[in-house]
């Protein structure tokens, strides 16, 4: 089937939803998705931010869509034509949903272990009005304490149900879900029972905020401060493909490695995760890709910089008066 | 050898006469020039006893401060150390313990917090960076020492006084 995103077509087997298909393409047009993650089933249309507008049907019935549709939930006809951020009218109703989405937030990033690779982050980053026009108090809940290896903090959930579609898929027996409904709705262990999974671990890895974050990293160290490198053991739980995070000679953080939508390539189990945290359990392959526009490279000065004045006409002049000023005193 | 360009100046010393052979004038001259700077107002001042007064925004040594209750304000989010184009930030976070809600602001606080003042730069972009208001460069001019580290200041010397001193 053929469909067209943002004016790139692209081949695509019948079934793929529209966020895939842009997947396929890549780059900026990938609508970007809070909730959804391709490898738990039943995923998605949820957080509502991979909204596109489907300006064209199909080819049989070429009318467009009345409303904004959710990418991740609405498979691909032949001959349909999406706009995502070539339309004003995607970008204005995401800016809303980044609101929403951050009514609840606390906001706490200095705090947060998540920060720097927290999607959440980027979204507002991109999207979001740097002031909220939320006049109440952020909704507080009663500390769960949900084990000595996995921290919740409830406040930041923004309750995209990753974590509870991995306690139900990945692990055989589910200690993990969510408790009352609208507003109220919590995260949360049953009767605070431990989870004690063998690949219970992955549910910091699917969060797309802080709120589940790895207790053991707990205010060790910021993100963009440590160094990934991807490395594997045997292990005959998982894969054992795994990103270490080092600061100078020490592992403090392990997690599962991460493709380019943000999502684990491989589920690992706690013991890699938490258990084997010394160079000497591990095979080194390598640093692993940062992107660079990520916090996660910054200072480490192996980029070239933009040039200061691009194309901008307006910038040249200024600068030029600016020089023919300085070079007179 | 003929020189190329024509810029070359050819130095004429014409022989001194009688007035410039015997010194003296030029020597008085040269004197009175030095003693009329006894009676100047000296452009110096007498550092450190006696300070000028810094221009409002000068950026001087750092202050972490407390917030109205007295707490620490910094949350060592490390924001402050990215943005040190001089690397001269480091720190180690710590979590808040139950019973120190009046120290620190936050769950988490910077148990070390250390500056090296002979790399820091005076560029104000931590103070820039902050997004807990909570380092600003508005102390004095960084003091002489003697040994290297004692320019690395640790939170006795950054944290501002609590408020009832």
């Amino acid at each position: 089937m053929k469909v067209t995103i943002d004016g790139i077509p692209v081949e695509v087997e019948p079934g793929t939803t529209i966020l895939n298909a842009a997947r396929q393409i890549g780059g900026d047009i990938v609508p970007p998705a809070m909730c959804y993650y391709s490898k738990l089933k039943d995923s998605g249309g949820k957080c509502r931010t991979c909204l596109v507008k489907v300006s064209k049907g199909s080819e049989k019935d070429p009318r467009p869509m009345p409303k904004l549709v959710a990418s991740c939930r609405t498979t691909v006809m032949d001959g349909m034509e999406v706009q995502n951020i070539t339309s004003p009218e995607v970008i204005e109703a995401r800016k809303g949903i980044v609101e929403i989405l951050l009514l609840n937030h606390p906001l706490d990033c200095p705090v947060c272990d998540q920060a720097g690779e927290c999607h959440l982050q980027d979204l507002a980053f991109e999207h979001g009005s740097a002031k909220t026009r939320y006049e109440f108090d952020r909704r507080t809940f009663e500390k769960i304490d949900i084990g000595d290896k996995i921290q919740l903090h409830m406040t930041r959930c923004i309750l995209c149900y990753r974590c509870v579609f991995v306690a139900d898929q990945i692990t055989e027996n589910r200690v993990h879900g969510i408790l009352n409904r609208g507003d109220h709705s919590e995260i949360s262990t049953y009767i605070q029972k431990a989870v004690d999974n063998d690949f219970s671990g992955n549910v910091i890895d699917v969060c797309p905020v802080g709120a589940l974050t790895d207790k053991t990293f707990r205010f060790k160290n910021r993100v963009w401060f440590t160094k990934p490198v991807q490395a594997h053991c045997a292990c005959d739980k998982c894969s054992g493909k795994v990103t270490l995070w080092y600061k100078g000679e020490e592992v403090i953080r392990v997690t599962a490695r991460k493709d380019r939508n943000g999502e684990v390539e491989e589920f690992i189990c706690n013991t890699c995760r938490f258990d084997r945290k010394k160079t000497s359990d591990w095979v080194i392959e390598g640093p692993a890709k940062i992107a660079n526009t990520s916090v996660i490279s910054a200072n480490h000065y192996d980029f070239t910089p933009l040039p200061v004045i691009k194309t901008n006409l307006q910038l040249q002049q200024a600068n030029e008066n600016q020089f023919e000023r300085d070079t007179r005193l | 050898m003929e020189p190329l360009s024509n810029k070359r100046k050819v130095l004429v010393q014409k022989p001194l006469n009688f007035w410039e052979r015997i010194y003296l004038p030029a020597i008085a001259k040269g004197l009175s020039i030095t003693m009329s700077h006894f009676f100047r107002k000296p452009v110096t001042i007498q550092y450190p006893e006696q300070k000028r007064e810094f221009s409002e925004n000068f950026r001087g040594m750092h202050s972490l401060k407390r917030d109205e209750e007295g707490r620490e304000r910094c949350t060592a989010c490390g924001l402050c150390a990215l943005s040190c184009p001089a690397e001269a930030i480091s720190m180690i976070a710590a979590e808040r313990k139950k019973g120190e809600e009046n120290l620190y602001r936050e769950e988490k606080y910077a148990a070390v917090y250390e500056i090296n003042m002979l790399r820091c730069i005076f560029c104000g972009l931590c103070e820039e960076a902050c997004p807990k208001e909570a380092i600003y460069l508005d102390g004095d001019i960084v003091p002489a020492e003697y040994l290297r580290k004692d320019f690395i200041y640790g939170k006795d010397k950054l944290v501002e006084a609590p408020l009832n001193q």
